[in-house]
């Protein structure tokens, strides 16, 4: 076999393929906002809200049965419900954020578990929502994934000034007026889009790593926000397609793969700018 | 398209009114029955212990934090829709090392005249290098933020309320933490600030440089103990009520006051970069 069969016969078969548009979609979506989720200090909060959408998907999958399709309505419900209620919470100070965020968060994915055991083929189902099943995405996920995540992207390109504000100077955005907490809720609402559509690619439970691993690592490389967000989109992509040949050839799970050699890409730039910042 | 209707000003009205101003968080107070008034072109300094409250006064003045009890009024109507109020923030509350330049930062303060959806435009890019010339940082324009040093910090959030078109410009602690040619060049630039007709409002631990430079200053704890010249509010009465026994005095032949918190200064040689 040469390289360009290496290379191209993977993606001959029609649910590669898929995948692989879908892996790329994905990337640059979480790349973008993830850019704002490591700037901002909200790893947690959306590791949190990954594991926080498993009731809610868990409940459709009980309700819907057999249609998936169905799946990505409740996920994307679940996630701004979610988003939004955790928002609202870190902000009534009672307790500390992030432990009113964990407690929170685990409570709500014992629930989704404890929904989904409630089915005979429980383990390879879980499985699937765990650590995602980016090989089975179908064509009307696929434009699903493409129309939201396209959203996010639109409204973070134009709301970028407004956004860049609330993120560096908070007290700025208020003197100058702006709607803040209208564009904070907005905020929690992409990074819960953006998380609905990279469900069914890495799975809950390596959500966190697709919105802050490929980020931090351009983050290490420049000092521009627009730069930033471009490299990590680069970064995202790499890694999606290298996890894909890893898989395939491998046949290590296609999440795991892609979150690898994102880590990978990650501590190469981490120890060679070590000595640098 | 723009974000609010921006007042128009009512110039026979104070730029800054505040009455019976309170502001509670839970059980605290912070705040208590703040009356005092500005008027265009003033430069005031805000001193007291700390705890004073002088942070929470700029956060309601900036419209940023609701008082509890009474109001604040700019040129004669409520804040909150003016965006002629500058806060320069202490330097510790700034994340230095967001990947910005000095430049990103200073067209900040245009975002509310750029409007919604809008990009900037060649008045802001003019606006922007003014304000940078004018505090000296033309050439660190494309520099990362984290790159500066203290002084340098100082004189991006000036700009930034330059490029505002900032009326008004309230600055916490602005000379904390600077060598002493930074405070200089600080002070020189609060001049130049004085001739564009900013009104200034300096939060400072130091008493000496608030009586030296400043027109009027305002003893603050919690209450207004004092606000008038310098000569007249530092009076050894007033100045106990403000700090109790943490305070040292010394009395000069020429009744210049020389004082010095004796708590809560932070040593003036300290300059991070």
């Amino acid at each position: 076999m040469n390289l360009s069969e290496l290379l191209l016969s993977p993606f001959a078969y029609p649910f590669m393929f898929r995948a692989l548009l879908a892996a790329l979609i994905v990337s640059t979506v979480c790349a973008v906002i993830g850019s704002y989720v490591v700037l901002r200090g909200m790893a947690f909060f959306g590791d949190a809200l990954a594991h926080t959408l498993l009731p809610g998907v868990a409940l459709g999958y009980l309700l819907s049965g057999a249609n998936r399709e169905a799946l990505f309505w409740w996920a994307l419900g679940t996630s701004i419900l979610a988003s939004l209620g955790i928002g609202a919470l870190t902000r009534s100070a009672r307790l500390r954020e992030d432990t009113a965020i964990g407690i929170v968060f685990a409570g709500m994915f014992a629930l989704g578990i404890a929904l989904i055991s409630t089915v005979r083929s429980y383990a390879v189902d879980l499985s699937h929502f765990l650590f995602g099943d980016v090989l089975g995405v179908s064509e009307a996920a696929l434009w699903r994934m493409a129309i939201f995540g396209g959203v996010v992207l639109l409204l973070v390109f134009l709301l970028y000034k407004e956004f860049l504000v609330i993120s560096f100077d908070p007290v700025l955005a208020a003197t100058l007026r702006l709607p803040t907490r209208h564009l904070e809720n907005l905020f929690l609402i992409l990074i819960a889009i953006t998380v609905a559509v990279a469900l069914q690619t890495v799975g809950v439970a390596l959500m966190v790593a697709m919105l802050i691993t490929p980020a931090t690592t351009a983050y290490l490389l420049t000092h521009r926000l627009p730069a930033m967000m471009g490299l990590a989109t680069i970064f995202a992509i790499f890694s999606s397609l290298i996890g894909l040949y890893l898989s395939y050839y491998l046949g290590i799970a296609s999440g795991a793969a892609i979150v690898l050699v994102s880590t990978l890409l990650f501590a190469i730039v981490f120890l060679l700018r070590r000595n640098e910042r | 398209m723009t974000m609010s209707s921006h007042p128009v000003h009512q110039l026979d009205q104070p730029l800054l009114d505040v009455r019976h101003l309170t502001v509670r968080y839970g059980e605290s107070i912070a705040l208590e029955d703040i009356t005092f008034h500005l008027h265009a072109g003033e430069r005031i300094a805000v001193v007291g212990p700390n705890g004073a409250g002088k942070s929470t006064l700029f956060k309601v003045i900036a419209g940023v934090i609701r008082p509890t009890a009474g109001e604040v009024r700019i040129y004669g109507s409520h804040p909150s829709h003016h965006v002629c109020i500058g806060y320069v923030p202490q330097r510790s509350q700034v994340e230095w090392r967001f990947p910005v330049t000095v430049e990103d930062v200073v067209m900040m303060g245009r975002v509310a005249r750029i409007g919604l959806l809008r990009r900037p435009g060649r008045e802001d890019r003019q606006r922007v290098r003014q304000a940078l010339e004018t505090v000296g940082l033309a050439e660190m324009a494309d520099r990362p933020i984290q790159a500066l040093s203290g002084g340098q910090q100082q004189r991006m959030f000036i700009a930034r309320a330059l490029a505002q078109e900032a009326e008004l410009l309230l600055m916490d602690e602005p000379l904390n933490g600077l060598d002493i040619p930074s405070q200089e060049s600080i002070l020189a630039l609060l001049d130049t600030l004085r001739e564009q007709g900013v009104t200034l409002m300096v939060a400072t631990h130091d008493l000496d440089q608030a009586a030296r430079f400043f027109d009027r200053v305002m003893l603050l704890n919690r209450r207004l103990i004092g606000f008038g010249a310098p000569s007249d509010v530092f009076s050894q009465e007033r100045l106990q009520r403000a700090y109790g026994g943490r305070l040292k005095i010394v009395q000069s032949e020429n009744e210049q006051i020389a004082l010095g918190d004796t708590c809560c200064q932070e040593p003036s040689f300290y300059e991070p970069f």
